[in-house]
């Protein structure tokens, strides 16, 4: 488990004092896949940074299982890092370095014997499906591939800890999936724990068990994934998650809303993503409902439905079609 | 004319061309070694993650400039003591040599320091985040990654010492540079002159050519 206690971190003195992250707690849980995600400059890498001490905190506790490793130093902290893997979004492989010294780098600084390395790190590759690439040089790896040297690195200690620092942001799609799926295996075959910061959601929802929602150095809302995705509180965790979802109606949409109309998003969860609740509303009220926009999605194999509806009839059957609606959706907006 | 130049060439030159090679060895040697320790210090004491140490940066930094700012010529006459001390002339190759390789011991490191600076600071972090110690990341990082920016490096001060070497003709140090001076503007042997400079031209030339090759084989990215 990791547990930071009121982590504060600021750069620079007097005037031009900047407070990446500030009074931040949380318990991450052994064995969960846990995300960190808020806008750019929100401070997600200054905070992972510190829980292996890359960053030194200004104030604050850092426990790992426990243990206070606050102020841990020279060997001490190098065997506390050991035990932490962690990747980067610009995969920082050394360049001058094959792809086999690369992984081999990791095992010799936690002095695995050196005529064992071969096997260890063909075994590595292996598990990242790049067997075939140990003598290349980096330059010749696409992204994705660079990452996934960059994950058996991470793992050559067979750490208890995984953190990743926006590690498919630099990634096209197709390598993106690869990563969040070999993520995935590894956490399915262990018990590691993964931190993964991103800033973008759909990583976020096909991996992630919780989520805390970073915003101007603070946590804002810490929840389960469906959690966050079906029932954002936070206006910065409503706001990422509206984007994710790319529901907007347009102006010109909105506009032409008449006197009698009014716009809804409505959510559906669970098992009632699939009830019909609109063909019920029509049938049972005098009103006309029109789907604008909408789309299901599945987070941990849980439905996520988002439609977006224009309700049109007389005010006082329209309110009364709207009160059914709101009782047999999960949440019902207000649009317009 | 022709024939009081090929004279001159046949009995000056190779003994000219063998002061100018130990100059250039004695110099060189002292800059690869402690000009890449002085240049490592210079950054691995400025940098956080390493051994941050304003004291040291700064007599390291202090030690770096001035010599840098004291013109050649100047430093060879500084030196005149030093010389008398270590080989006990201030003539020669030999004395030459000790203002050369001060001076090529201060130009390099601040090379290697400018080299070490353009290393991924994030494949630094990532080296760190494994566990290595310092001499580890020193050797297998960022010496590593340096490489291609030291070979260049070394080439820069090689050219850069031809042309002190020269220089140190003025004095005495004797050389290709000497022979140019005694010879080419002294006497007014332009015959010597032109091949004398013809030579130096070829050999930084070939130093230019050699460095920038071996950097390009060594670079991987």
């Amino acid at each position: 488990m990791i547990e930071l206690k009121d982590i504060s971190v600021s750069f620079g003195k007097g005037e031009s004092r900047f407070h990446a992250v500030k009074d931040v707690s949380l318990q991450i849980n052994t064995g969960e896949i846990f995300g960190i995600v808020g806008p750019s400059g929100a401070g997600k890498s200054t905070l992972v940074r510190v829980m292996n001490l890359l960053q030194q905190p200004t104030q604050g506790q850092i426990l790992i299982d426990g243990e206070d490793i606050t102020q841990a130093k020279g060997a001490k902290l190098r065997q506390i890092r050991k035990n932490m893997g962690m990747i980067f979004q610009h995969f920082n492989l050394i360049s001058g370095a094959t792809v086999f010294e690369n992984v081999a780098f990791a095992l010799t600084a936690n002095g695995y014997p050196k005529e064992k390395q071969r096997a260890r790190v063909e075994e590595l590759l292996k598990m990242v499906g790049l067997s075939e690439k140990i003598d290349v040089y980096p330059a010749s790896l696409s992204g994705g591939q660079k990452q996934r040297v960059a994950i058996a690195r991470a793992l050559a200690n067979t750490p208890k800890i995984l953190l990743c620092d926006e590690a498919t942001s630099a990634l096209d799609l197709e390598s993106t999936e690869e990563v969040l799926s070999i993520l995935h295996r590894i956490k399915e075959n262990s018990n590691i724990t993964i931190v993964f910061i991103t800033h973008d959601l759909d990583a976020a929802k096909k991996l992630f068990d919780r989520i805390a929602v970073m915003s101007e150095g603070q946590i804002v809302e810490v929840n389960d994934t469906y959690s966050i995705f079906s029932n954002p509180v936070h206006p910065v965790t409503q706001m990422l998650v509206n984007r994710n979802f790319e529901l907007d109606v347009p102006d010109f949409v909105a506009d032409a809303v008449q006197a009698d109309e009014e716009l809804y998003k409505i959510y559906y969860v669970g098992q009632r993503a699939y009830d019909p609740v609109i063909n019920e509303v029509a049938k049972r009220y005098d009103v006309e409902v029109s789907i604008l926009h909408g789309k299901i999605d599945y987070i941990h194999r849980q439905a996520l439905g988002i439609l977006v509806v224009k309700v049109k009839g007389q005010d006082a059957v329209r309110q009364a079609a709207v009160a059914y609606m709101k009782e047999h959706v999960y949440r019902l907006e207000k649009l317009k | 004319m022709l024939a009081e130049t090929m004279e001159i060439l046949q009995r000056e030159l190779l003994k000219a061309i063998g002061e100018t090679i130990q100059m250039m060895i004695i110099s060189m040697v002292a800059a690869l070694i402690f000009g890449t320790l002085l240049g490592l210090v210079l950054y691995i004491t400025s940098h956080p993650m390493f051994v941050k140490n304003k004291v040291i940066n700064g007599i390291a930094e202090a030690v770096v400039n001035v010599i840098r700012s004291i013109p050649f010529v100047i430093l060879m006459v500084l030196c005149i003591p030093l010389m008398q001390a270590l080989v006990g002339t201030n003539i020669g190759p030999q004395a030459a040599a000790i203002p050369l390789s001060i001076a090529a011991i201060a130009f390099l490191a601040r090379l290697v320091d400018g080299a070490f600076r353009e290393v991924d600071p994030g494949v630094l972090e990532a080296a760190f985040a494994t566990g290595a110690s310092i001499p580890l990341i020193l050797k297998r990082v960022l010496f590593v990654e340096a490489f291609p920016g030291l070979v260049r490096a070394f080439t820069v001060t090689f050219v850069n010492l031809v042309g002190f070497s020269a220089m140190a003709g003025l004095v005495g140090g004797g050389g290709i540079g000497n022979l140019a001076i005694q010879y080419g503007y002294y006497r007014y042997e332009t015959g010597v002159m032109i091949i004398t400079v013809l030579i130096l031209v070829v050999v930084v030339q070939a130093a230019q050519a050699i460095g920038d090759s071996i950097a390009r084989k060594v670079t991987k990215r």
